[in-house]
């Protein structure tokens, strides 16, 4: 543990000590609250752009690791860390909860000092999410997130609070269990198999399961992600806590929230069931798709705004899961990117939003019409971010959408569903029809932005609406200039990123490329199947109760299974030192390094 | 090559259009476009500057040696987006070809500047409109400039953004807004097309640049590109044809050739000057200037090609058709520009890529000046476009009326006027084309589609230029009292314009033998290293022009000319005095249906609405309400929810409170569990031992009879009992043995009494008894334990009755 590590505890911590202090300000004093609330959050920010300083982008794994052990009856740790991956969505979390606490500087009145305390914790925990290294400690964050969410939209949401906060609860919730049940699985089998029981995400990810349990705990851990994407169909929670919750709600919730479901993919789903995830990848990018055009088409026949910019949600996200499948490093770079992008376009949009609802306290576009004349500043903030989200090149959106895009489109075909004729070009396919995805994002967008702010200033109450506020206007400019500081200097990002994405594929498919058959770790042959025929019938049910049947074997089976006799591996020198980009051979890449042997 | 900061070229507009958007409300008129000129000249003095010096002796160099490709000036600004081996450089590059375009579009471009300040002096968001109008210039000239392809995307959508702005500038009119999304997505529609080229083209070659400074990178011009673009790609197509397709689709989007033109006649609806640059000078010839950018990919593609001529040539005809009739005054110069776009993309398929270049620019000269010189008359009719209340204008504009003439004669293809050498061109280079595997007499289908697109612009352009010039002034004599010419800063421009119309045909005189002698085509030189092969051998199994005598290319030209002079005779004699009857009577009777279709525009954008924007709004609109609210929302998710919740419900019948409810579930549930419990779970084992004789093994089960029982069998299927033995707990089974008195098929019951409740419980099996074999036991065994499984009947009620 550098000392730099306990630079990212202290982006986890402030938080939370600022939100206690929060609490011992008096009620009367708002003032006090926002001003502490404001502070805290501000200094976070500049503590977590300090990562960036000790972070070096040419090493690909986890930096700034702090471990301590936490509860050692189970083996779990307070292991945090960043990588390429995360320290950008830190970034965003860090960046966009000041965003959010000026924002609603006006807009929130009553219990000021708990929405101000809700809302670092918030924080914390989704720091703390995307810090975790621990499948422990990373589902207690998970699940942390949803109190503080389910508070903001319950307390400070609009008329059907309740119905939105309880529905995004439960939906999250039937996900989250699944992925619960089958991190038990994974922690005993892996117990059994070593005999250490832990639930150390590296550790972990170096236990091969049968590839019929890896589908089935691929699913399990798809379906938690899979709604808090949220990926078509499980996304019509997102609307109404979209609709019902206050700016600062739905600006975290399409920032923030959102990414945990891709970035779930990308961490824990994909590295710890390489297999399912591969079964699965076609389906995936099919449904990514469809999510594309779906999100699109029925963005496009909303009435509320809120709604629209929600379902524009649905489209976006679909490009990022798109990305993550296709598998080349420029469609997972423009997934991570559309997610920045996203979390501030749409992050900027809903803050627009909120400005128009403040002063007129609707969002149907029947209401607007013509406000550009009468709010010339406000409208010009507006457009850009519509023209981010839409992928104007030179702005944030492009450089996520094209890289995604692109990167689908020269992917080989190791993502064909089954029975797919090889002469059609399936990914080639994914990319065109995702390309759609751009001309309708122009179709609802501007579509929307037309009812709003073109056309004659018809409505007699639009008629003295204020310009934005210069309080306002700090809001919206630090995201507008990442808009464009995105969009225009897209490099730095990506080179922090490029050597956690490259590694993140060559392991993907080393672990892919491991020989099917009973529990083992990576870089060993498989155990006899006699000597565990009992546990390959079982494989197929992710059950907590393994543990207990698998408990007397471990002892007398320890980390190296019997007659470990390496089968006549080639000397790691010889191994191919290239990744292919197409079909998944069976050749580990030179980062990965797994251990020798075990080559099928 | 040559390191120049190219970066100037489109910064300065860009800088300007940021100061202007920033900080032009706080600023006097005066101050927005003095900034908002001086940026644009800025950028054509420094464009000059460096094609007069450094590119000029580039050239001369390539000049002699034409090997390589020509270097031009090259500026690597930054590293925009790198991931892995795919890496997009912020460059740019001025070849010759660019440059002309930035010559081009830094010239007329602060002509228009300057012309706005005049004609939107009254305009109160004066420094929007001039920070959109740079902003249009920077990403113009970055489109141009660009190096790679994704550069030149920046540029592509770009100008399709301020296209977007300035088409709804006035944007209290729903109409207006309407027009300026309709262009918007239109061009986005283009723009998927050119997207997916790009893919298309990394995947082949591996690079998206268009110029390699660096000989050890490939460039899309290399060899090893080149030869990607010959490869079979899909159903036995070289990867050229796709590529190119994908890359014309967005072409087609941008300059507005069939299916995706409908957006620029509405884009009229924007403040002329930004018609005059962007929608007739610059922006639109954005396609044309591409495909002659990607001639290299072209080349090797003879279908690609023919699509690009094809399409050109229908629009060329179709556009012109539909400025017959139509009455305002921007749409038919609109229709006239998509028409003389198609002339473009005509010239760039067939492979004379310097005339569809050349007429680019003679184009970007005239029509910008016909519709700054359309302004000057709206101008002066207040406002209003409508050429039936026009007429006799000569009189009152005199300026704008000879400038108007001059950009008429030039359109219309009149000698010595600019239109007439360029149009002239491309119709020599279609109709000396020869298109392997296209049938033979494709050249000449090309030319006769040309020329009736020829003859109809110069009947519609004079058709215009009598209605608003000539014969009586039909206006309401209001307006007549306010016609008045236009201030310098309008006429000026015009002006420059008519002189340059007058001077850029002869940059590129005819291939005659007599004429080359003394004055050669500079710009086919000046294009040379641009273009196709640089050079390099000449392409096989591409498009490409039989060389024609001078007396063959004397008729064609003389054809030409013949069809503008008919065309101009033929709307002198019917429109020179105002519309005349004949053309009330043709319009009424004879072609009445002609006449309204053409009017119409075909009824093309109520197709569009019928089968595409409705039906997407229907979709959009079946998908939300069947799939998301219903099947989602309500089947699955309320669904689920109110399954559960039923539950809930059911449950809570139990738990309301009432004692008596819960005596009730108590007794219920008593007399339930007393049931199951007291019921005897009797069952017996079966094994032959020997000859017809079976040994049987009675199980007291697990139920009350395990407590001590009275176990009989039954094995002659008579209703009495063979045998019975009690059974106390602690006992070893009850077993006996029975001998049958023949093999087959017997059905033995066991009854079951236990000690505690004294009830019965029976179980009866079918025994399969075998004959002595001398194959014995394991047979018997198997066979039974299988007939065991079958014959076992549940204890159920009846045993226990």
């Amino acid at each position: 543990m550098s000392p730099a590590s306990y630079l990212l505890l202290a982006v986890l911590a402030l938080p939370l000590i600022g939100a206690i202090l929060i609490m011992f300000v008096p009620r009367e004093e708002k003032e006090l609250a926002r001003g502490i609330g404001l502070g805290v959050s501000l200094l976070t920010f500049v503590v977590s752009l300090g990562i960036l300083g000790p972070f070096d982008g040419r090493i690909a794994s986890t930096q700034l690791v702090f471990d301590k052990e936490w509860i050692p009856i189970l083996g779990t740790h307070f292991k945090i860390g960043v990588d390429g991956i995360s320290i950008w969505l830190v970034m965003l979390t860090t960046f966009l909860t000041p965003v959010v606490l000026l924002s609603a500087h006006r807009a929130v009145e009553d219990r000021v000092r708990e929405f101000v305390a809700i809302n670092l914790l918030l924080e914390v925990a989704m720091v703390g999410a995307f810090v975790a290294l621990d499948l422990f400690l990373f589902y207690v964050f998970w699940e942390l997130m949803l109190i503080p969410m389910y508070l903001l939209i319950g307390m400070w949401g609009g008329q059907r609070r309740v119905y939105a906060s309880i529905k995004f609860v439960i939906y999250t919730m039937v996900g989250s269990l699944l992925m619960l049940a089958t991190i038990f699985y994974l922690y005993a089998k892996y117990g059994a198999v070593t005999g250490e029981y832990t639930t150390d995400l590296d550790k972990l990810t170096t236990l091969v399961l049968p590839q019929r349990a890896q589908v089935w705990c691929f699913v399990a851990f798809a379906l938690a992600f899979a709604i808090k994407v949220p990926m078509f169909p499980f996304h019509t929670w997102l609307p109404d806590a979209h609709v019902e919750a206050p700016t600062a709600g739905s600006v975290i919730l399409a920032g923030v929230l959102l990414k945990f479901g891709v970035y779930g993919f990308m961490r824990f789903a994909m590295p710890l069931f390489p297999y399912g995830a591969a079964v699965a990848a076609p389906w995936i990018a099919i449904i990514g798709v469809a999510g594309i055009v779906y999100g699109a088409l029925t963005a496009f026949v909303q009435d509320d705004v809120k709604k629209l910019v929600a379902y524009s949600s649905v489209s976006h996200l679909g490009f990022c899961m798109l990305g993550l499948v296709a598998l080349t490093p420029q469609a997972i770079e423009g997934s991570i990117y559309t997610m920045l992008s996203h979390g501030l376009t749409t992050g900027g949009l809903f803050l627009a939003i909120g400005v128009l609802y403040e002063r007129r306290h609707t969002r149907r576009m029947a209401e607007f019409g013509g406000l550009w004349a009468q709010m010339p500043v406000f409208s010009a903030l507006f457009l850009l971010c519509v023209l981010g989200s839409a992928g104007l090149p030179g702005l944030s959106g492009f450089i996520g959408e094209f890289l995604t895009i692109f990167g689908t489109f020269i992917s080989g075909g190791s993502h064909f569903p089954e029975g797919w004729p090889s002469f059609i070009p399936f990914p080639k396919l994914l990319a065109t029809a995702a390309a759609t995805g751009v001309i309708l994002g122009a179709v609802y967008l501007l579509y929307m932005f037309q009812k709003v702010m073109f056309g004659p200033l018809s409505n007699e109450r639009n008629k003295n609406l204020p310009d934005v506020s210069w309080r306002e206007i700090a809001v919206f400019l630090p995201v507008v200039a990442l808009i464009f500081a995105l969009g225009l200097f897209p490099r730095p990002f990506l080179r922090v990123t490029e050597n956690t994405v490259d590694r993140f594929i060559s392991d993907y498919k080393s672990r892919l490329a491991e020989e099917d058959g009973p529990p083992h770790l990576r870089g060993q042959p498989p155990p006899e199947e006699g000597a565990a025929a009992g546990d390959e019938a079982k494989a197929g049910e992710p059950a907590a109760d393994a543990k207990a049947a698998e408990e007397p074997k471990a002892a007398e089976q320890p980390t190296a299974p019997p007659s470990a006799a390496p089968p006549s591996a080639a000397p790691p020198a010889a191994q191919p030192a290239t990744p292919t980009p197409a079909p998944p051979a069976p050749a580990p890449a030179p980062s990965a390094a797994p251990p020798p042997g075990g080559q099928p | 090559m040559k390191q120049a900061t190219l970066l100037w070229i489109p910064a300065l507009p860009l800088i300007g259009a940021a100061f202007n958007l920033l900080f032009g409300r706080f600023l006097s008129r005066r101050t927005v476009h003095l900034v908002a000129v001086a940026a644009v000249a800025a950028s054509f003095f420094y464009a000059a500057y460096l094609v007069g010096g450094p590119l000029w002796e580039a050239f001369k160099a390539w000049r002699g040696q034409k090997t390589e490709v020509m270097d031009g000036l090259y500026q690597h600004v930054y590293t925009w987006i790198e991931v892995g081996s795919f890496k997009v450089d912020l460059a740019f590059r001025m070849d010759t070809l660019s440059a002309l375009m930035v010559l081009v579009v830094t010239f007329v471009g602060s002509l228009i500047h300057i012309y706005s300040t005049g004609y939107m002096s009254e305009e109160p968001r004066y420094a929007a409109y001039f920070g959109y109008l740079n902003l249009f210039t920077g990403a113009m000239l970055i489109l141009v400039l660009g190096n790679n392809l994704p550069v030149m995307f920046i540029g592509w959508e770009g100008v399709g953004l301020c296209s977007y702005l300035l088409i709804g500038f006035w944007f209290t009119e729903e109409a207006f807004a309407y027009a300026g999304r309709k262009a918007f997505i239109v061009n986005r529609i283009g723009d998927f097309g050119f997207l997916l080229g790009i893919c298309l083209l990394f995947y082949a070659t591996g690079t998206l640049d268009i110029y390699s400074p660096n000989a050890d990178h490939p460039s899309l011009m290399s060899e090893s590109s080149v030869a990607a673009y010959r490869e079979t790609f899909f159903g036995g197509e070289r990867l050229a044809l796709f590529a190119g397709i994908l890359l014309f689709i967005g072409a087609c989007g941008k300059s507005a050739q069939i299916p995706l033109y409908v957006w620029l006649p509405d884009a009229m609806a924007g403040p002329t000057p930004v018609s005059a640059l962007i929608h007739a000078a610059t922006m639109v010839t954005a396609g044309v200037y591409m495909v002659a950018r990607m001639s290299f990919l072209y080349a090797h593609s003879t279908t690609a090609m023919a699509i690009v001529a094809g399409v050109g040539a229908l629009t060329a005809l179709m556009a012109a058709i539909m400025a017959f009739a139509q009455t305002d005054l921007k749409r038919v110069l609109a229709y006239s520009t998509v028409s003389q776009l198609g002339f473009m993309f005509v010239g760039v398929g067939v492979g004379a890529y310097t005339a569809g270049i050349f007429h680019l620019m003679t184009h970007a000269f005239f029509k910008a000046g016909l519709f700054l010189a359309a302004g000057s008359v709206m101008h002066a009719m207040s406002g209003s476009g409508d050429i039936t209340k026009m007429g006799g204008l000569k009189k009152y504009l005199p300026q704008t009326h000879i400038c108007f003439l001059i950009y008429c004669l030039a359109i219309a293809g009149i000698v010595p006027f600019a239109g007439f050498f360029s149009k002239d061109e491309i119709l020599i280079g279609a109709f000396g084309t020869e298109a392997q595997g296209w049938f033979p007499m494709y050249g000449k289908v090309l030319w006769i589609l040309l020329s009736l697109a020829a003859l109809g612009t110069a009947f519609y352009m004079f058709r215009l230029y009598y209605l608003v010039f000539s014969g009586e002034n039909r206006s309401d004599p209001e307006t007549r009292g306010h016609i008045h010419e236009s201030p310098l800063s309008m006429t000026g421009p015009l002006i420059v314009l008519a002189i340059g119309t007058l001077v850029v045909g002869f940059l590129g005189l005819p291939h005659l033998t007599f004429v080359q002698k003394y004055v050669p085509n500079f710009l086919a030189e000046w294009l040379e290293p641009s273009l196709v092969d640089f050079g390099r051998p000449s392409l096989e199994g591409s498009i490409h022009q039989a060389h024609a005598s001078d007396v063959g290319l004397l008729t064609l030209m003389g054809i030409a000319l013949g069809i503008g002079v008919v065309g101009i005779l033929l709307a002198s004699a019917l429109y020179s005095k105002g519309p005349s009857s004949v053309v009330a009577r043709f319009t009424a009777g004879a072609g009445a249906e002609i006449y309204r279709l053409a009017k119409n525009k075909f009824y093309v954008d109520e197709l569009y609405d019928k089968i595409i924007v409705r039906p997407f709004r229907w979709i959009a609109l079946g998908v939300f309400e069947v799939i998301d609210r219903f099947l989602i929302d309500w089947v699955l998710v309320e669904g689920s929810a109110f399954v559960v919740d039923l539950f809930g419900r059911i449950t809570r019948w139990f738990q309301n409170g009432q004692v008596q409810r819960y005596m009730v579930g108590l007794v219920l549930g008593g007399a339930l569990i007393l049931f199951f419990a007291t019921r005897p779970d009797a069952d017996f084992d079966w094994q032959q031992v020997d000859t017809l004789t079976v040994q049987f093994e009675a199980d007291v089960g697990k139920g009350p009879g395990s407590n001590g029982a009275e176990v009989s069998f039954d094995f002659d299927d008579d209703g009495t009992a063979d045998f019975t033995a009690t059974w106390k707990k602690g006992d070893p089974p009850v077993v006996t043995t029975w001998s049958f008195s023949r093999p087959g098929e017997h059905d033995v019951s066991m009854t079951l009494k236990d000690a505690v409740f004294k009830k019965t419980g029976t179980v009866e099996k079918t025994v399969v008894v075998e004959e002595a074999s001398g194959h014995g036991e394991a047979a018997a065994v198997e066979k039974a334990a299988t007939t065991d499984e079958s014959a076992r009947t549940p204890v159920g009620a009846g045993g226990a009755q």
